[in-house]
């Protein structure tokens, strides 16, 4: 890695090369690899041949993409402080939207597509607006927006097309991009969340934008006082999150064929879970973007993998809830480690 | 004569029908220490928050170098040159020494049309300005603030207000929460900001530690300056007085000090 190697060599020599290794445990997602590791392997043993082989691999991948999408904005929206739980509502109403614009009325697809973003982008906008205006917990906010999107997608439904459901055949174009199958098996959308998980690493990790966000997650006065524009930055992560929902939405769309107004509810939690589980903290100010990625593939693995195994598939929930409790747990420790270390002593 | 940096003339500030500063009068020089003492509830935090424009008098005026200024957000006093350290020292716990320093004017390197957040520089240059304070343990700034001592936190927010070009340093009971090596830390620091020239507002109720930097001191009682003295011209018994509102503490206090220091910084137990 670049940027151990660069520590190494600008620390005074002779070190020894357990510090680097010390290095990766004081990462926020050092807990995490682990989990993630342990959890394949835990598959692995029990679940066999056809877990290993590339179907397996597509099994929990697609699942992962889909969540991993959604969890990285809502992870960046953690680190800095704030939930989002209106991702639930906006991925169907982002659904039926390009499906009733395209499908329904059949105007062209790429309007359909502007549509549904931009009712990702619009909720967003307006949770971050409530939120930085009224000062009411996001949580809340974004409960109370959940509902009244879910609300108006139901009756803009019923009112436009007299169903609760509606379908959409895709371009060829669209499929290509958003709704086709690589070998049969693997979703495109999987390309889709390597691509978005890069560009939210550049804007945490690499951009001056990332330090603002942990900041604004650390203490918000102190932010605003350091000259932080700390009211457009949240509402700019709302509208990420909305954007990113509306995307999984959209796609969604283009996989099935078809739009409903229910579903989108499990993202709600799961989302939540994949960056608790990546080690970013609840309350704000830590985390990582790799971390959510291996956060959501531990999310992903357990929720396929226990179909490959001879244990009944409801087990599967209750291994997730161990491991976001473990996960935490690991997470404060590694936290610790993180904080008390000092080089003299390590 | 040097003109003040900073000058209150009769600031007043209410809240409503409550009266929480009246006719505030005091100047600060560069390269002076101003402590300004007072019990809790004395409007010292009302006072801070007014100099560092989180608050505007409600009559009154703040001049700065001969110059009438209004300060409307706390972004306008900054950009005058008013830091203002609180308590904890850093904010940030979770954030890299190197990133918390630059929060808010971040390093930058152009990759073409990416903007990358210079770590190397931040943090070099973070390491580089608490170590020419002094504090030479701070070597890494990778590592988290919220792994350093009391005493180097405030170090490093008080590097970091000298970095940026501060010229009105407001510490806010910086040695409150510290033991007495952490404290004298602190103070040495507070001496070198002076030496740089700074003018700096020193907050404490400690009259040891103030009487240790203090060039000038103002006791403010019910938000009011109740005595305004220069180095010399009080003993420490005097100001705990004063402090207090005039009950003789003064003895008591002593008393305190002397079986803290030898009972390493706890006080006493009370008598069952």
């Amino acid at each position: 890695m670049a940027s151990a190697s660069q520590t190494l060599a600008a620390g005074p020599g002779g070190r020894r090369a357990g510090s680097a290794l010390g290095q990766l445990a004081r990462r926020p997602e050092a807990g995490s690899f682990l989990g993630m590791v342990a959890v394949f392997a835990f598959f692995a043993v029990f679940a066999g041949q056809v877990f290993l082989s590339p179907a397996g691999f597509a099994s929990w991948l697609n699942v992962a993409a889909e969540i991993g999408i959604v969890a990285l904005p809502v992870g960046l929206l953690m680190i800095a402080g704030e939930l989002d739980l209106s991702v639930g509502a906006v991925i169907p109403a982002a659904s039926l939207t390009v499906a009733v614009i395209s499908g329904h009325y059949g105007l062209p697809e790429s309007v359909g597509i502007l549509a549904a973003l931009g009712v990702g982008m619009a909720v967003g906008a307006a949770n971050g607006f409530l939120v930085t205006r009224t000062e009411v917990p996001s949580l809340i906010v974004s409960i109370g927006m959940m509902f009244a999107v879910m609300g108006l997608t139901l009756g803009f439904s019923v009112l436009l097309t007299g169903s609760t459901s509606t379908g959409i055949v895709p371009s060829e174009t669209s499929k290509f991009l958003l709704g086709q199958f690589i070998g049969g098996m693997f979703q495109v959308t999987i390309f889709w969340w390597i691509l978005i998980a890069a560009v939210f690493a550049y804007v945490l990790h690499v951009s001056p934008f990332g330090n603002w966000i942990y900041a604004l997650g650390g203490d918000r006065v102190s932010a605003r006082n350091a000259g932080i524009p700390t009211e457009r930055l949240t509402i700019q992560l709302f509208m990420m999150s909305g954007f990113c929902a509306a995307f999984v939405g959209v796609s969604q769309a283009m996989v099935y064929q078809s739009a409903q107004v229910a579903g989108g509810q499990s993202f709600i939690f799961n989302s939540i879970m994949c960056t608790v589980i990546g080690g970013v903290l609840l309350t704000g100010g830590f985390g990582s973007i790799v971390g959510v990625v291996f956060g959501t593939i531990t999310f992903a693995v357990v929720n396929q993998g226990i179909y490959f195994t001879s244990f009944d598939p409801n087990l599967g929930s209750v291994i997730i809830g161990a491991l976001l409790l473990l996960a935490v747990i690991m997470n404060d420790t590694f936290r610790q480690l993180a904080l008390s270390y000092t080089k003299k002593k390590g | 004569m040097t003109q003040p940096v900073l000058e209150l003339r009769n600031v007043n500030k209410s809240f409503g029908p409550i009266d929480v500063l009246h006719d505030i009068n005091l100047t600060v020089k560069a390269g002076e220490v101003l402590c300004l003492l007072g019990d809790n509830g004395a409007g010292k935090s009302t006072l801070i928050k007014t100099l560092a424009g989180v608050h505007k008098p409600t009559t009154g005026e703040i001049w700065m170098d001969g110059e009438q200024v209004s300060f409307e957000k706390p972004k306008d006093a900054a950009d005058r040159g008013i830091a203002t350290v609180h308590q904890f020292g850093g904010t940030f716990p979770l954030m890299s020494i190197g990133r918390s320093f630059f929060v808010g004017v971040e390093p930058v390197k152009k990759i073409g049309p990416f903007k990358i957040f210079d770590r190397k520089t931040a943090n070099e240059t973070a390491v580089k300005a608490v170590q020419e304070f002094g504090i030479t343990r701070i070597d890494d700034g990778d590592r988290l603030i919220g792994g350093l001592s009391g005493g180097e936190r405030q170090s490093l927010a008080i590097a970091r207000a000298v970095h940026f070009g501060a010229r009105v340093l407001i510490l806010d009971e910086p040695t409150a929460a510290l033991g007495v090596k952490q404290s004298s830390h602190v103070l040495r620091i507070i001496l070198e900001a002076r030496k740089r020239g700074l003018a700096v507002i020193f907050i404490t109720h400690q009259v040891t530690h103030a009487m240790a930097v203090g060039d000038h001191f103002a006791v403010l009682i019910r938000g009011a300056v109740a005595a305004n003295f220069m180095r010399g011209e009080k003993t420490r018994e005097e100001i705990t007085d004063l402090m207090a509102g005039g009950e003789a503490l003064a003895s008591l206090d002593t008393e305190l000090e002397g079986y803290m220091e030898t009972h390493e910084g706890h006080p006493p137990q009370p008598v069952a």
